[in-house]
């Protein structure tokens, strides 16, 4: 009846998805009064920081046939380990490897899926855990009837926590299928959070005006230990790269702070942020509908205001 | 080279959300519901680009009541050759990856396309199961899928960056901006589109393991406090002391 969650890894390091999935499966498996374990595939360089965050036992997936990520290889191991460590709820980061391996482990296990939740189980005898829908515009609770149970979880659902005890790791004894795609290459930016796992955002659009402008977002977000993004004509038109664009067709955020400067938040930009828990505008129009959706604005032009707030938070952050 | 590019009906982008019955149902009076954009903008653009290129059939895959001919007659007219719907309620991802399995099972496909996710439920769980019930490679989030010979590449996103991969057919692929451009139909596709077949066929049935037992809207903002620029210290300090986000 025990929790194991899928501790991923990417390029063999584990990141704050996943301590932050091992922190969320603790005080599930807790609530639930079970044991929780985590399961790594591939080799992972900070196993033993890995192991602070609270699983009973750390099982590693590390055999020669392991590929960098390949769903049904990964769903099949996971499976396996589940039936033969008598895991019954299956916990994932609701990121690209969780939700690529999500459905293939519930049609294994013949398991009840809610993937993106937001919250621990509400309390009572049924398993009832809440997510948004519709990009943030309503709130749902979903009911999981079987008793093989899996879910993502999103990120910033819970902060991670360390634990007092370390997890003893072992390796795992499974039978791992053969890869069914070949990965030939993965490429990530060096040196930076990743947009999905950062707390502070500072994101611009067209209000800049162009490339060679970005130099002031790029200090406030230093100043900030911000994870700078931008807005889709900004991307669309290789202002900045790709993988910065936030939004529908980009990528979808919840920072604790996402500051937007010149972006005016047609509904499709919002729909990627508006799960931010403070959200700061800079626009020079005050009818930006933007203002509409954020708790804190400046009507200025950001040319003026970035600058000024970079220099506001210099002030702040060394009193 | 035969491809099925499964799509869904959702609300437009735009549609105000809102429950009835207590929270229990999705209050539907007047919302305008679209073929859902990661579907047509890039799973059914690419599907139909392939087979423009190497011949073959595109088949357009929809579970839903007759209300969906309008979205399937869109997807024909983008340039799927025929489309199948499955005469059901699309009552969870289960039930409907089950209705896909089934249907390639018995009219096996080299390549399935999926949107990324839908706009309305974002889960992004049809693919993976589907996949796995037909014991297929899946590649999700592709912002590109190039032949290669015998064989396929596609780019993924993941966090911060893409990795790309190497896989053959038969595969299902979840599709992301890049992978095609979206297309306008003119008026002769359109005329074409209506006499394309469209097959109504039966659910196979499959159990409920999950039930949405009450929606709610998120309460709405309180309304934004502006700062004049002589202030942004205050407003920093707000951000610190009293919302502890930095």
């Amino acid at each position: 009846m025990s929790v194991l969650v899928f501790a991923e890894n990417l390029k063999g390091v584990c990141k704050k998805s996943s301590f932050e999935a091992l922190t969320y499966s603790r005080m599930l498996a807790d609530k639930l009064g079970v044991g929780m374990s985590a399961v790594t595939i591939g080799t992972v360089s900070n196993i033993e920081e890995l192991a602070s965050y609270g699983a009973d036992k750390i099982y590693q997936i590390n055999k020669s046939e392991v590929t960098p990520f390949d769903s049904k290889q990964f769903a099949k191991a996971i499976a396996d380990l589940a039936q033969s460590i008598g895991a019954t709820t299956i916990v994932a980061s609701h990121s690209s490897q969780g939700k690529s391996i999500a459905g293939r482990l519930a049609v294994r296990m013949n398991a009840g899926l809610v993937t993106a939740v937001n919250s621990l189980p509400q309390e009572g005898s049924d398993f009832i855990v809440r997510r948004s829908l519709f990009s943030g515009k309503a709130l749902a609770d979903y009911k999981v009837n079987s008793t093989n149970k899996v879910i993502t979880v999103i990120g910033n659902t819970v902060p991670p926590a360390k634990s007092d005890s370390v997890s003893d790791i072992v390796d795992a004894e499974v039978t791992l299928g053969a890869a069914s795609i070949n990965v030939l290459e993965t490429k990530t930016v060096d040196g930076e959070i990743p947009l999905p796992e950062a707390e502070l955002v500072v994101s611009a659009g067209r209000g800049m005006k162009g490339p060679e402008n970005w130099g002031i977002i790029e200090d406030l977000a230093q100043t900030m230990g911000a994870t700078t993004a931008c807005s889709r004509p900004v991307a669309d038109a290789d202002w900045r790269p790709h993988h910065e664009h936030v939004g529908q067709t980009g990528v979808a955020i919840r920072p604790n702070l996402y500051i937007a400067i010149g972006i005016s938040g047609a509904i499709q930009h919002l729909a990627g942020v508006n799960n931010s828990k403070v959200i700061v505008v800079i626009n020079k129009d005050p009818e930006a509908p933007f203002f509409k959706a954020a708790d804190y604005g400046i009507v200025a032009d950001l040319f003026d205001a970035v600058p000024k707030l970079n220099e506001a938070f210099k002030n702040v952050l060394a009193s | 080279m035969n491809v099925l590019v499964c799509i869904s009906k959702t609300p437009e982008t735009t549609a105000k959300i809102n429950f009835v019955e207590g929270g229990t149902a999705f209050d539907s009076a007047g919302v305008n519901y679209i073929m859902n954009p990661y579907d047509e903008w890039y799973a059914l653009v690419r599907a139909v680009e392939l087979k423009e290129k190497n011949g073959g059939e595109v088949t357009v895959f929809h579970v839903g009541d007759a209300s969906s001919d309008i979205v399937i007659r869109k997807a024909l007219s983008i340039g799927g050759d025929k489309a199948v719907r499955v005469n059901a309620d699309p009552k969870d991802s289960f039930f409907v990856a089950k209705q896909i399995a089934q249907y390639c099972k018995d009219n096996p496909q080299d390549i399935i396309f999926f949107g990324k996710e839908t706009i309305d439920y974002n889960g992004a769980e049809v693919g993976s199961m589907a996949s796995e019930m037909l014991d297929i490679p899946f590649i999700s989030f592709a912002s590109k899928l190039e032949e290669n010979g015998e064989s396929f590449i596609a780019e993924r996103d993941i966090e911060g960056g893409v990795q790309s991969v190497e896989v053959r057919a038969p595969f299902a692929i979840s599709s992301a901006k890049g992978i095609a451009e979206q297309r306008i139909p003119n008026m002769k596709s359109i005329m074409m589109s209506k006499r394309k077949p469209v097959a109504v066929i039966e659910p196979v049935e499959s159990e409920t393991l999950v039930e949405i037992t009450h929606y709610e809207t998120p309460p709405p903002k309180s309304g934004v406090k502006l700062f004049e620029m002589e202030n942004l210290e205050e407003l920093v300090r707000i951000l610190r002391d009293e919302e502890k986000v930095i």
